[in-house]
């Protein structure tokens, strides 16, 4: 590993990054309007006094899940383009590392990904006056941690697809299901058990499993450590399986 | 196979590296042995031997189909190979002492669109440590300084593959390897190249430029010929001019395809008679 090669790659992805307005909306913008959506979408339930609004559940949980779903998709087409212009071969046959340009891209997102959380929080406590028991700085580790996540499945998936449509089929298979298991429509403990082992192995559950401790207990908890340490773990797994994917030899 | 044991022509010159040819005086940077590459069921290389002398400009040529970019793939060490070896500069191809010394140019200009020039250049230079300075005399010595801070997509197919180059130069690598890289150029720029080509060998750099157009096989000091995965043969520019017997060196290569078709043929009756 070489810091410097690291470092240039995570220059690069952002320079390229920056010549795409679009995509730098979708990620600093999006999450935010969709964020208001969910909350216009609660705004007229009537809730018996003392019941927490459902907008402090769901949103919250969308602060963890919107990273995700957004750095799958835009680092998943970034690096299909890499292996499919040459320059991931090219890049191969110089001295770089595999780890210094999959971290180099981890790195980049993880920065996008703290931006677009820091944006998507403050609209969540400032605008739509979220309540928390916890820190929101845990929130935003969080949402940096399924951020990057997304990252490492998305690079991991790249290797499966050979264009541009196929990569983004990948979504309702990698994607969806985490969405639908991982507590948001019903919480683990009331699925079946099949669906409830399915659900705890899906790293996206840990991660909201995280943020509803944070809601719930004003100090840092066992099980939100346990949490943390769970993604983190998916992240490096993840990222190691992606780095075999990188062949500096082909048939 | 009867196609290996025809391979000795009687009736044509010695096709190894002539021992008179001045190539010989110098060092190999490149020695290939055995070179065999199948891939699924076909041979796309068999048996290739010879070596490529340092500080000249080794031109692989071929009609298309023919195993140009196989092999190339193999000298950079990027191609699995089924038998044979492959050393360039002393090492086995493709370890990783060498990516600081072979510089890869691909067929298709492998560069990022969506990044300015010298932004490309940069990256490519980062990872052998060079600086802006170095990116900036890479971008010079391919006519591209006054495009240096355009994005590569909105430039014209030529401009672009010399991004390409760019890339590639920055490295100052000692073996540079160019696949077909004058495709699609117009004369004038193929001839700027092929002289910055000159000046480099002249430097020190050891190039292999692969190349289906026949009449570029004359800016090179030595020639391999590549016909369905064989040598066909290895020699320079004049001694190919002879072997054909005209000065055309197309029309020499068509002959020397032909003499060895015929050779295969009356081979091949031979065997079964």
């Amino acid at each position: 590993m070489n810091a410097k090669m690291m470092w240039a790659t995570c220059v690069r992805v952002l320079q390229q990054l920056r010549g795409d307005p679009r995509s730098v909306a979708l990620i600093l913008v999006v999450p935010a309007v969709l964020l208001a959506l969910v909350y216009w979408l609660y705004e007229n339930e009537t809730l018996p006094p003392g019941v927490p609004r459902t907008f402090d559940r769901v949103g919250l949980m969308m602060l963890g899940i919107f990273p995700f779903v957004v750095m799958f998709l835009i680092t998943s087409i970034t690096m299909l383009r890499e292996r499919t212009s040459g320059t991931l071969e090219r890049l191969l046959t110089t001295p770089i590392h595999k780890g210094d340009l999959l971290f180099g891209y981890a790195l980049a997102f993880s920065i996008m990904a703290a931006l677009q959380a820091l944006v998507a929080n403050a609209v969540a406590y400032w605008v739509f006056g979220m309540s928390l028991k916890g820190n929101s700085g845990w929130v935003v580790l969080i949402s940096v941690l399924t951020a990057v996540l997304g990252v490492a499945l998305g690079l991991l998936c790249s290797a499966f697809a050979t264009t541009e449509f196929q990569a983004v089929q990948f979504m309702p298979v990698v994607v969806i299901p985490q969405i639908l298991l991982c507590g948001l429509f019903v919480a683990r403990s009331e699925m079946n058990t099949v669906l409830q082992a399915i659900a705890n192995v899906l790293p996206l559950s840990y991660a909201v499993d995280g943020l509803q401790q944070i809601a719930a207990h004003a100090d840092v908890t066992g099980d939100l450590v346990t949490d943390l340490v769970v993604v983190a773990a998916f992240v490096v797994a993840v990222l190691l399986l992606a780095s075999l994917t990188l062949r500096r030899r082909s048939a | 196979m009867s196609h290996r044991a025809a391979l000795p022509d009687p009736h044509l010159p010695p096709t190894t590296p002539a021992p008179a040819a001045p190539i010989s005086a110098s060092v190999p940077c490149v020695s290939v042995a055995g070179l065999t590459v199948h891939r699924g069921k076909l041979d796309v290389l068999r048996d290739l031997s010879f070596s490529i002398p340092e500080g000249r400009i080794t031109g692989l040529l071929g009609p298309s189909g023919s195993g140009k970019t196989t092999l190339i793939r193999a000298l950079v060490g990027v191609q699995r190979i089924t038998a044979g070896q492959v050393n360039v500069l002393g090492r086995p191809a493709g370890e990783a002492s060498l990516r600081h010394d072979v510089g890869y140019v691909t067929q298709a200009a492998s560069v990022y669109k969506d990044l300015s020039v010298l932004d490309n250049v940069r990256y490519f230079g980062a990872m052998h440590g060079r600086s802006r300075a170095d990116a900036l005399e890479a971008v010079n010595a391919v006519g591209l300084t006054d495009f240096a801070k355009r994005r590569a997509q909105d430039l014209s197919g030529g401009q672009f593959s010399r991004v390409s180059l760019a890339c590639a130069l920055v490295s100052k690598p000692k073996l540079l390897i160019l696949d077909e890289p004058t495709v699609g150029l117009d004369p004038v720029l193929r001839a700027d190249l092929w002289t910055q080509f000159a000046a480099m060998a002249a430097a020190g750099t050891t190039l292999v430029i692969s190349s289906h157009v026949m009449e570029e096989a004359g800016h090179c000091d030595s020639l391999l010929l590549l016909r369905e995965g064989k040598l066909l043969a290895q020699l320079t520019p004049d001694q190919l001019r002879q072997q054909g017997n005209t000065a055309d060196l197309e029309l020499a290569f068509l002959r020397l395809i032909q003499a060895d078709q015929q050779h295969h043929t009356t081979a091949g009756r031979e065997g079964t008679s």
